[in-house]
């Protein structure tokens, strides 16, 4: 029956965890659709051909519809749309939590193509490689103008803006290669803005990995990755330790937590921190990236407001192995993982 | 502002013309005319050019998309394509169509009035209008924009198209917008006949009077978001871009809070129209009058509380995406009461299946299905798959070609012989009203596929398994196309050489039609009294004598 609806409707198979479930309540929106609207024209149809005009000076008598029925035609149909919106938003609330220990992976979008750093390994652009059952949390943000990460067989679709960072999750289930498209119009090559998810099984993808990081499988890819990417030695951490050197971070912030003229980098990641105009902020990789960018904007209580500002001084993917590496630097006592969560729980745990 | 009767006993002394067409017939007679006749009548000319033109850049559009390569034209020209197309057919086709042509034409007729409350702001009205399109028409030959006719920032900020006489463009428009509402809000409240109260309004003109509303309070919105995307161009203000430190998303919600109202400004008044028309051809008193009535307001209100259901996947949080999901579930209500009213109202009646009647059957089906896309793509988790593929394309298309432009066909064939005093030829209406129904679906239900299958919306390229939906989609456009050319031929014949008819033709119990057809130039030598509900047919009007 699903595979039936399914190819009836041109949707694309389901490669994703949630899929299925996102496609039972497609057919269930659009049967209900078919319907309704067949059946308002069929009555009209019926109408027609019963109560036809017999004579040109025909009158009709002058009917009200009664208050129940009325009620009817209010509460019939809003029972339907309210009972989706509440199927749908529970779906979409799990759709967009990831799920604790995702694998994360950065992702840079600029006209007209999508780059990629995992934490893990090296850089790739166009094309992303990802685990089979394994969930991917993917944080986006743009150089340019707004894109959008389509990839229509795991019914996932986000904005990718600039100047702030947005996040999606899938996990894909079945090894295979799915385009990636942009949805969001971005000038004369937005139709061909397409990538690629390869999904390998785990197996492979630690293969692949370890390859990388032996440099054998050297741009793979074949595409023009050097434009604006650091070498990429060593994993995103190790990027970012050197980083953090060569850019004098450490002058200010420690790693050991001892206070120096900066926060301390150690269990930074989801502290909360107040603010000196009071409020306080969770820091997290829009805050990270934030502080980098605009530092006197939002700084905590109790430092001065000395950090000079690195916009255009760090390149994207810089930056994400500057956060990657201030992500790793936990004390044993803090739990280590990708991410808290949004602050929507899951209805339904995952 | 009511005029006694001395008044209109001199207004109709001798030598007055027999009707407002023959009052005056010099170039100049039209040009400066206060009359909301002809007023009306200009703004028909108007928007069937720019829906003319808007049709040939669609078809251009619907050519390239053949194949899925490079053809025809480059993908710079078809990006500007696509963004004329928008902008000729929202801005100066859908916005003004029904408001400003049947509008401005019926709606003081309905009321018994005289004219407008305002008859100089009208013409000015139309003089706002002409200028902005004049300047849309100046931006569209000096190289066009290649922004979408939503002008999505940073992008529109950045690109070096000629953006800014279109957003200029529409700033303008807009005040053409805000003046027909005003004036229609003004005159609905103090020029009804004696008899008339708010119980007995046409529904035509309880739709006009929501819709007004919306312009009053929505265009506003957008007059001063495009004003400040035009300073950002030419002044690199920061407020959208966020490499000067401003916020894109900001633009979207600022741009939605007009454009998701600005659907309703095109959508209430073809619901109007339709209320009349199935009235009028199944000769039955509307069913559920108030109910259709009140959720021409309800739509009008809740309206501008669901703009953020286009931006689920735009950044916006989970919260906000719930909310604006709700709300919108309820306006789909509104216009759910109104389609079981419209069939209600056949319900033992006496119908003739003209052509309008062919349009509303059309419409019916086109409403229903277009709206409960819109609800589908309101549920937020199947939204996130549908956002900004051809699923919505054809989902807006449902409802803009679908539903307000079958009513624009069925209320320009209903007000045919009200407005020019003659018929057109009725088979080759209803010819016509089958090839467009046909070629509408055969253009728009491959789209909805296609947006199943994940093609996202403004692509000149495609992978190739989107082809076969393509190709499918362009015929059904030709078709389309085909149907549109034949009524302008009959229509523009009709015009000329159509037999004349008497002063109600249809047997039509709307108040319009207790004027001669076409009406003198001041409506009413008196004004009439109402003493009944628009459309009771408990009694038979015959073609030349309705009156109360």
């Amino acid at each position: 029956m699903n595979e039936l609806l399914r190819r009836l409707l041109f949707l694309p198979e389901q490669a994703s965890t949630f899929a299925y479930e996102i496609d039972r309540l497609h057919y269930f929106v659009i049967l209900t659709t078919f319907v309704m609207s067949t059946a308002v024209g069929l009555t009209a149809i019926f109408f027609f051909i019963r109560y036809r005009r017999r004579s040109e000076a025909q009158t009709t008598p002058h009917i009200q519809p009664s208050l129940m029925m009325e009620a009817g035609f209010i509460f019939v149909p809003l029972a339907f749309f309210l009972a989706w919106w509440a199927i749908g938003y529970r779906i979409y609330i799990e759709q967009t939590t990831p799920p604790q220990g995702a694998m994360d992976v950065y992702v840079q979008a600029k006209k007209w193509m999508w780059k990629f750093a995992y934490p893990g390994g090296p850089n790739a652009v166009n094309v992303l490689r990802v685990p089979s059952n394994r969930p991917v949390r993917l944080l986006m943000t743009s150089r340019d103008v707004i894109h959008s990460f389509y990839v229509p067989e795991f019914r996932v679709k986000q904005d990718v803006l600039p100047g702030r960072y947005t996040e999606m999750w899938f996990e894909a289930v079945q090894p295979g290669r799915y385009q990636i498209l942009c949805a969001e119009y971005c000038g004369a090559g937005h139709s061909v803005m397409r990538g690629e998810v390869i999904v390998l099984k785990p197996e492979e993808y630690e293969d692949w990995l370890s390859a990388q990081h032996r440099g054998l499988a050297e741009r793979q890819d074949g595409a023009p990755t050097a434009l604006d990417f650091a070498p990429a030695i060593g994993n995103l951490v190790d990027q970012g330790r050197r980083l953090a050197q060569e850019q004098g971070c450490v002058k200010c912030h420690t790693v050991d937590g001892t206070r120096h003229i900066g926060p301390t980098w150690l269990d930074l990641y989801h502290r909360k921190e107040k603010l000196q105009d009071g409020t306080s902020v969770d820091v997290d990789e829009a805050y990270i990236t934030e502080s980098m960018m605009d530092p006197l904007s939002k700084v905590v209580a109790g430092f001065q407001p000395v950090m000079p500002s690195f916009e255009n001084k760090l390149a994207g993917p810089e930056v994400a192995a500057i956060v990657e590496y201030i992500k790793s630097l936990q004390s044993d006592a803090v739990r280590t993982g990708a991410s808290e969560g949004p602050a929507y729980a899951p209805v339904r745990g995952r | 502002m009511r005029q006694s009767v001395e008044d209109s006993r001199q207004l109709a002394a001798p030598a007055v013309p027999e009707n407002y067409l023959r009052d005056g017939t010099t170039v100049g007679s039209w040009l400066n005319t206060r009359d909301h006749k002809r007023i009306g009548v200009m703004f028909l000319a108007a928007v069937l050019f720019f829906f003319f033109i808007g049709g040939v850049f669609a078809l251009a559009l619907r050519m390239k998309l053949l194949f899925p390569g490079p053809f025809l034209f480059d993908a710079l020209t078809y990006n500007r394509l696509f963004t004329l197309h928008g902008v000729t057919m929202i801005f100066l086709f859908l916005i003004p169509a029904i408001p400003a042509v049947f509008g401005n034409f019926m709606l003081p007729l309905m009321l018994g009035a005289r004219d407008v409350a305002f008859p100089r702001l009208n013409l000015a009205s139309l003089y706002v209008y002409l200028s902005g399109a004049a300047l849309a028409v100046w931006g569209f030959i000096h190289g066009g924009a290649d922004t979408g006719w939503t002008f999505y920032t940073p992008y529109s900020s950045t690109t070096p198209t000629q953006v800014l006489p279109l957003l200029v463009a529409v700033f303008i428009l807009g005040f053409s917008s805000i003046l027909t509402g005003i004036n229609f809000i003004v005159t609905v409240h103090t020029m009804r006949a004696p008899g008339l109260g708010w119980s007995r309004l046409p529904l035509f003109v309880w739709s006009i009077y929501g819709t007004s509303v919306i312009q009053v309070l929505a265009t506003p919105v957008i007059g001063f978001t495009v004003m400040v995307v035009a300073a950002e161009r030419v002044f690199s203000f920061g407020i959208f871009d966020p490499a000067r430190g401003g916020d894109p998303v900001l633009f979207q919600h600022l741009f939605w809070f007009y454009s998701h109202p600005a659907v309703y400004i095109m959508i209430l008044p073809a619901m109007g129209v339709i209320s009349e028309c199935v009235a009028a051809y199944s000769r039955k008193n509307p069913f559920g009058y108030k109910a259709i009535a009140y959720s021409s307001l309800g739509i009008a209100f809740v309206g501008f509380f669901t703009w953020g259901h286009h931006m689920f996947v735009a950044g916006q949080s989970a919260f906000d995406n719930g909310v604006f999901g709700v709300l919108s579930m309820f306006v789909g209500i509104f216009t759910a009461i109104k389609v079981f009213n419209w069939v209600g109202t056949m319900y033992r009646g006496a119908i003739a299946f003209r052509t309008p009647f062919a349009y509303i059957c059309g419409f019916l089906f086109f409403l229903v299905f277009g709206g409960m896309t819109g609800i589908a793509v309101a549920t937020v988790a199947l939204d996130v798959h549908w956002h900004d593929t051809y699923f919505v394309v054809a989902h807006f298309h449902f409802i803009m070609v679908g539903a307000a432009l079958m009513a624009f066909l069925a209320g320009l064939h209903y007000w045919f012989p009200k407005m020019f005093g003659r018929t057109y030829h009725e088979g080759w209406g209803l010819v016509a009203a089958s090839l467009i129904i046909l070629g509408f679906n055969a253009t728009f239900i491959p789209q909805f596929l296609l947006g199943n299958q994940g093609m996202p919306r403004r692509y000149y390229q495609y992978p190739e398994q989107f082809q076969a939906l393509n190709v499918a989609s362009t015929a059904g456009a030709t078709l389309l196309g085909f149907g549109f050319v034949i009524i302008l031929i009959y229509l523009v014949i009709a015009l000329r050489w159509g037999p004349r008819c008497e002063r109600n033709p249809w047997g039509s119990k709307g108040f319009e039609w207790l004027t001669d057809s076409p009406p003198p130039t001041h409506n009413y030598d008196v004004i009439p009294t109402i003493t009944q509900d628009p459309h009771d047919y408990r009694t038979h009007a015959p073609p030349g004598v309705y009156n109360v």
